[in-house]
């Protein structure tokens, strides 16, 4: 699904009725895409897994997890996880140097937030979902602790929660660790808005509460050059929502991994993405969602533009929906759109369905230029083929963006966008395809 | 005052071997002030007619002329045949995510006009457009056509056409999939247009139903890519009752569009 000479497109929506009956087998998991299996050195360990489901189901996507970043071995680039990553440029990060650099914080607590932060070792960090690769480990590692965000239970925040995090343009790489423990029944908006020139690892966990309603935005607005690798995980608990929303516009290479797991049934989880990779940005994301209760349902919509030589963008999406997750309603979309030649984007939905007692389970899939019907009927309204591109692609990020919620946040950012749209070569140059 | 005229229209799709004609020489002249109805079995060209007009690149003109006062629509762009004064209401108006309905239209009607229209008759205009629509005011925020129902679709394509105020209308087909209720509103859009006076309107249809809320001045029968038999409003009558049978009979190979 690379789209870097002919740009394909393709729709990989599958109906649960179909898969349930035809797919459906004892312990073993089913795909769409390419499999999962692990490459050589990536030591998936049967029952090393950490995540709260029932016992290991033997399928072969199970993920090995661990706290120790020696348990991955050193990644060489051939692995499935590492596969699409440009090892060179990520290189700094995985060296894992100690160090104790940190990015400047500038805060924005409203009432009903508290700020405190613990060291290794303590009880909440070993609760915490286990890192899923090296680099996840190392962080946890390096970190040696972590900033803990707490929303007290049943608080109702009158503003979101804001951490700047910037860059100070050091060379040492940054260690962090953030926890935001939100209580039950809690309402809380938080957002985290990378900017400046980092080398920065950090791991995010959200843990939240029974009932509570949480939204997490993660702007990654890093200057040129900065490189940025993360994990982050969700633990939805009873009844809670969870939207997660990720931008990511600036920086050298952004590799961020999100994970959901459900804590107990009734759990909803909606993951937004946008991302926009200009010449020579590298920017993946892998989300893995595990449905291990019943009566849960997860959302994914992520959508990317690229222009300009060598811009690469990987997004990969796994959903695991276990035999005990009955009930569960899941779907997710990728979407991504290539301006310009000599960008490359990779797409790779996973749908694994151990049960047929579902609602609903589907995938689709789709990159390639413009859509031709909506220009079409844009400028059959009078509106020049350029101005319709512009508000075409506009669109396509502010169908995403418009999820964040928060006025002066998404005009940011779409101003950002509009100012990158700006170095669009013009249409002439650009043959809008024919279908 | 608008003069569209079509003569000699042959259209085809897909190129080298694959190409199929689909209008074999269609001859067509609407003025402003008439309403012409257009009507054909599925799959005579209809829609092929209403696109080529439009200027869809999925079409290729194999020959012909089309003019509007006497300016080749042909040799325009699609966005200047708009300016110019062409309108298509579309059978399957397309969704356009992240884009809303208000930005959309005064895009639209920024380019129709040249200029930005003023702020406060603008919003005043849309407001009593879609209240004659019965379309909710929440409609104007949400993006065009992502999960709009059938009817919501065919009233926004109308409310385009009033707001735009376009010279020669040309409504694909906007009658089908409404129940009657939306036919109605919808037929009365036209009808507003239409007694304004400077509007010219060919109206494509598979049905004779549209036809008793927009009473047309000239009716064809269009089958296999070309006009076969031209008539009043009493033409739709006989086809009301005998149906395309006649017509199709004799027509080994329909096109389709």
């Amino acid at each position: 699904m690379s789209a870097s000479d002919n740009p394909t497109t393709t729709g990989l929506t599958t109906e649960s009725a179909v898969l349930a009956g035809e797919l459906f087998g004892d312990g073993v998991g089913t795909q769409a895409g390419p499999p999962a299996t692990p490459a050589e050195g990536t030591g998936v360990a049967p029952g090393a897994h950490s995540h709260g489901g029932p016992a290991p189901t033997g399928s072969p996507a199970e993920r090995f997890t661990s706290t120790d970043p020696d348990a991955f071995g050193v990644p060489t680039g051939r692995e499935e996880t590492w596969r699409f990553t440009p090892m060179k440029r990520i290189k700094p990060l995985l060296d894992g140097a100690e160090s104790d650099a940190h990015l400047t914080w500038t805060t924005d607590l409203p009432e009903g937030v508290e700020l405190t932060s613990v060291e290794a070792g303590d009880p909440l960090l070993k609760g915490l979902p286990e890192p899923v690769d090296r680099l996840a480990a190392l962080a946890r590692q390096r970190s040696g602790g972590a900033a803990v965000v707490r929303v007290a239970k049943e608080a109702q925040l009158d503003r979101p929660v804001t951490l700047g995090l910037a860059g100070t343009g050091s060379d040492e790489v940054v260690w962090g660790q953030l926890v935001v423990e939100v209580g039950a029944f809690a309402k809380a908006t938080v957002v985290l808005d990378h900017t400046g020139l980092a080398r920065y690892a950090g791991g995010v966990t959200v843990l939240v509460g029974d009932g509570a309603q949480v939204s997490l935005v993660s702007v990654q607005d890093w200057a040129p050059g900065a490189v940025h690798g993360g994990q982050y995980d969700a633990v939805v608990g009873r009844d809670a929502t969870f939207k997660q929303v990720v931008v990511t516009l600036g920086g050298d290479l952004v590799r961020l991994v999100s994970n959901v797991q459900y804590a107990g049934p009734g759990g909803s989880a909606e993951l937004f993405g946008v991302y926009f990779s200009d010449e020579t940005q590298h920017q993946e994301h892998r989300l893995w969602v595990d449905h291990a209760v019943p009566n849960c349902t997860s959302n994914v919509l992520y959508k990317g533009a690229l222009q300009g030589e060598g811009a690469r963008t990987v997004w990969i999406g796994d959903v695991r929906i276990r035999p005990a997750a009955t009930g569960t309603e899941t779907y997710e979309l990728n979407r991504n759109l290539v301006l310009t030649d000599g960008a490359r984007a990779d797409s790779v939905p996973n749908l694994e369905i151990e049960t047929g007692e579902i609602v609903g389970a589907g995938h689709a899939s789709a990159t390639g230029r413009f859509d031709d019907e909506q220009l079409f009927y844009l400028c059959s309204r009078g509106i020049d083929a350029e101005t319709a591109r512009r508000l075409v692609v506009r669109g396509f990020f502010t169908d995403v963006v418009q999820h964040i919620g928060i006025d002066a946040l998404q005009d940011r950012l779409m101003a950002t966008i509009d100012d990158r749209l700006g170095a669009l070569p013009a249409l002439d140059d650009q043959p809008v395809e024919v279908a | 005052m608008s003069v569209l005229e079509i003569r000699d229209l042959h259209v085809s799709v897909g190129e080298g071997d694959d190409a199929k004609e689909i209008l074999r020489g269609v001859d067509l002249t609407v003025r402003s002030g008439e309403t012409h109805a257009i009507m054909g079995p599925n799959g005579s060209g209809k829609s092929t007619l209403a696109y080529s007009i439009a200027g869809h690149p999925k079409y290729t003109i194999t020959g012909g002329t089309v003019t509007l006062d006497g300016e080749d629509v042909l040799a325009m762009s699609v966005d200047e045949r708009a300016r110019a004064g062409l309108f298509l209401a579309m059978q399957y108006p397309v969704e356009v995510p992240g884009v809303s309905v208000s930005n959309f239209l005064r895009t639209a009607a920024t380019a129709i006009k040249g200029e930005a229209p003023k702020l406060r008759t603008w919003v005043k205009d849309v407001k009593s457009e879609m209240e004659l629509l019965e379309m909710d005011p929440a409609f104007a925020e949400r993006n065009v056509n992502e999960g709009f129902s059938g009817g919501e679709k065919k009233r926004h394509e109308i409310l385009q056409m009033r707001l735009l105020k376009p010279g020669i209308a040309i409504l694909d087909e906007t009658d089908s999939g409404l129940d009657v209720d939306a036919l109605r509103i919808v037929s009365e859009g036209v009808n507003r247009s239409r007694e304004e006076g400077e509007i010219g309107v060919l109206l494509i249809t598979h049905y004779t139903r549209i036809l008793r809320y927009i009473k047309p001045d000239f009716v064809h029968v269009f089958v296999n890519g070309k006009v076969v038999e031209e008539g009043g409003p009493e033409l739709a009558e006989k086809l009301e009752n005998e149906g395309y049978a006649a017509y199709v009979k004799g027509s080994q190979e329909v096109a389709s569009a």
